[in-house]
């Protein structure tokens, strides 16, 4: 009886993974082939339409090589947007990890009583809506928008206005700063909140100071909850093109993404769209292999 | 270990100034108070400005004119209710909030057990699979959903059922993850103490598993929903035209051309919805724990 239980159990697992597993399989994975047999497809001469290669053997390069040309060399006009999504990302990322580590920290060691309070404002981005968020801040920073009133004292310094809102890079880093350190704070109270305080007492005890105890106990002690708070804002960050063309909607400050948006919607460019696809997959999924054997070999040595 | 510090290490200062609270190596620091305060205005301010502004009397959206409900109700032509392209749009996005739940929540939590308790190489990749979903940028799942709908004949059309699939896709690595978490803190033993007083694997799970779930199952029905319903990138690409464009669409579109405040009326009116549902899952999320000392869990030694 038990035997007979025991099969039907290992039966039962495969059943219910089953579902999501195939429905990943049919609308994930295979959905990434389409978007190479496009890209490795050919464009119909008279409707501009992507007609797909499937088979592996015959694809053409032309469109993944027009890509490449592009973007380095004189005719480099994909490079700059590609240099300036690394540079944005990255200082975004920088920014919104100085804003939401010191957050996380307080709310995870110093808030006390107000704790729950607390973190209940720090999940309430999450409740609404990317886009009101940037609406928000459109509204703020149009020429006659709040923040432009402030800065020039109500109108007394009319020279002090600035076209926040047409193409200014400092504009979209703030922006993307401002949408995803939400979506940081969290992991990282997560991981700071799992650190015993005794540890960091021990250290003040013995002699550290605060610098000193942040350095050589706190930080090394959070940076799994870094590398995870990271992934999940700069990796998502990498295929963001609403911000900019909400905040600034200039060509100046395209990145990526917008390169993406742009060609996806115009007829005979479908395939450089896929291209680009391709490029932020690649980006995107080295570094997640790189943490699921980070983890997998730390969970290793942890048992 | 945690009270002593202060009054037991340092020989307390009676006197006060701030010679003595700067040379007090225990004292609490401001500097993160200030930057924690500073981060929880900066982050919601600019939302519950705009939010004032959906009730201004006049057109503009940065010059208050008095209180009115006129975009939201007042105005016969182009207020939330009355204008049928915001009205819709609000209708619509409901409904694919609605049915990419109900679709998600059993196809998430059946994987999420199946995955754990299967072992081998096949589960190990899905899992892999729904990792990499949490993280890709979305803009990628949905050019590829684009592509699979534009250059393919299959059941996947433009419009609700493409949003649908694309959403379902999208969210589905959700209910996985914390149903997982939460499985993680289950352990097997419940399961097999079932069956070896005569229960079925299935009846196992439905009658102690499903049941110890329930708060996962609800936080992540009530996050899904409340994800779905701001999404922004995968319902624009497919959407089949402006029947089926969602608030955050609308938004947008129409954020840059010079709109009126019943665009920040119809962001209000998903703002509040958004934070209803939040607020009704909690309320419930907490009966259900508060339950819980009566339930299986105290056998868990949980509280």
């Amino acid at each position: 009886m038990p035997d007979a239980s025991a099969r039907t159990g290992r039966r039962l697992w495969p059943l219910l993974a089953l579902p999501g597993t195939v429905w990943l399989l049919v609308l994930f994975v295979a959905p990434l082939y389409v978007v190479l047999a496009v890209l490795f497809g050919g464009v119909d001469p008279i409707l501009r339409q992507p007609v797909p290669v499937w088979n592996p053997v015959r694809w053409d390069f032309s469109q993944f090589r027009y890509v490449l040309e592009h973007i380095v060399g004189p005719d480099g006009f994909f490079g700059p947007a590609l240099v300036r999504t690394t540079v944005y990302v990255v200082v975004a990322s920088a920014v919104c990890l100085l804003v939401a580590y010191p957050v996380a920290y307080y709310t995870a060691r110093f808030a006390g009583r107000y704790r729950g309070l607390l973190l209940t404002l720090l999940i309430a981005p999450f409740w609404i809506s990317y886009m009101m968020r940037m609406l928000a801040w459109v509204n703020l920073l149009q020429n006659d928008g709040l923040v432009n009133r402030v800065i020039s004292l109500g109108g007394l310094l009319p020279a002090a206005h600035v076209n926040w809102l047409n193409g200014q890079p400092v504009t979209v880093v703030l922006g993307l700063v401002y949408g995803y350190v939400p979506y940081m704070v969290l992991p990282l109270f997560a991981g700071l909140d799992r650190i015993p305080g005794a540890v960091q007492e021990a250290a003040r005890d013995l002699g550290a100071g605060r610098f000193e105890t942040f350095r050589r106990v706190t930080w090394p002690m959070s940076r799994q909850a870094v590398v995870v708070s990271l992934l999940v804002t700069t990796l998502p960050m990498l295929g963001d093109y609403y911000t900019n063309d909400m905040l600034s909607a200039s060509p100046q400050t395209s990145m990526v993404g917008n390169l993406i948006n742009n060609s996806v919607l115009t007829p005979g460019q479908t395939g450089q769209a896929g291209a680009f696809v391709m490029l932020v997959l690649l980006v995107s999924v080295l570094p997640m292999l790189l943490y699921v054997r980070a983890s997998r070999t730390g969970v290793e040595v942890e048992s | 270990m945690t009270a002593i510090p202060s009054a037991a290490l340092v020989p307390a200062p009676r006197r006060r100034g701030l010679g003595a609270w700067a040379r007090n190596p225990w004292r609490k620091p401001r500097i993160l108070l200030g930057i924690t305060l500073l981060y929880v205005g900066w982050s919601l301010l600019p939302v519950l400005i705009a939010v004032l502004f959906s009730f201004n009397d006049g057109k503009s959206r940065t010059v208050w004119q008095g209180f009115s409900t006129r975009w939201y109700y007042g105005d016969p032509l182009r207020s939330v209710w009355h204008d049928p392209t915001l009205h819709s749009a609000v209708v619509h996005t409901l409904w694919l909030g609605l049915l990419a739940t109900v679709i998600t929540i059993p196809l998430g939590v059946a994987m999420a057990l199946g995955l754990d308790r299967w072992r081998g190489r096949i589960p190990a990749g899905a899992n892999f699979f729904v990792l990499v979903s949490f993280v890709l940028p979305e803009i990628l799942l949905a050019v590829a959903l684009l592509f699979v709908a534009t250059v393919l004949q299959t059941p996947l059309h433009l419009g609700t059922v493409g949003q649908v699939i694309g959403l379902v896709t999208y969210q589905l690595s959700y209910p996985v993850v914390i149903v997982r978490s939460r499985l993680l803190t289950i352990g097997k033993h419940y399961e097999e103490a079932a069956i070896d007083l005569g229960a079925s694997p299935m009846g196992a799970v439905r009658r102690v598993l499903l049941k110890m779930l329930l708060p996962a199952i609800f936080a992540s029905t009530v996050l899904v929903f409340a994800d779905v319903i701001d999404d922004f990138v995968i319902v624009r690409y497919l959407s089949g035209g402006s029947s089926t464009e969602p608030v955050s669409v609308k938004i947008y579109n129409t954020a840059r051309a010079a709109p009126t405040p019943a665009l920040n009326a119809l962001a209000t009116v998903l703002l509040v919805s958004s934070l209803l549902v939040v607020l009704l899952g909690f309320v419930a999320y907490r009966r259900f724990t508060r339950g819980e000392r009566r339930s299986i869990d105290v056998f868990a030694g949980e509280t």
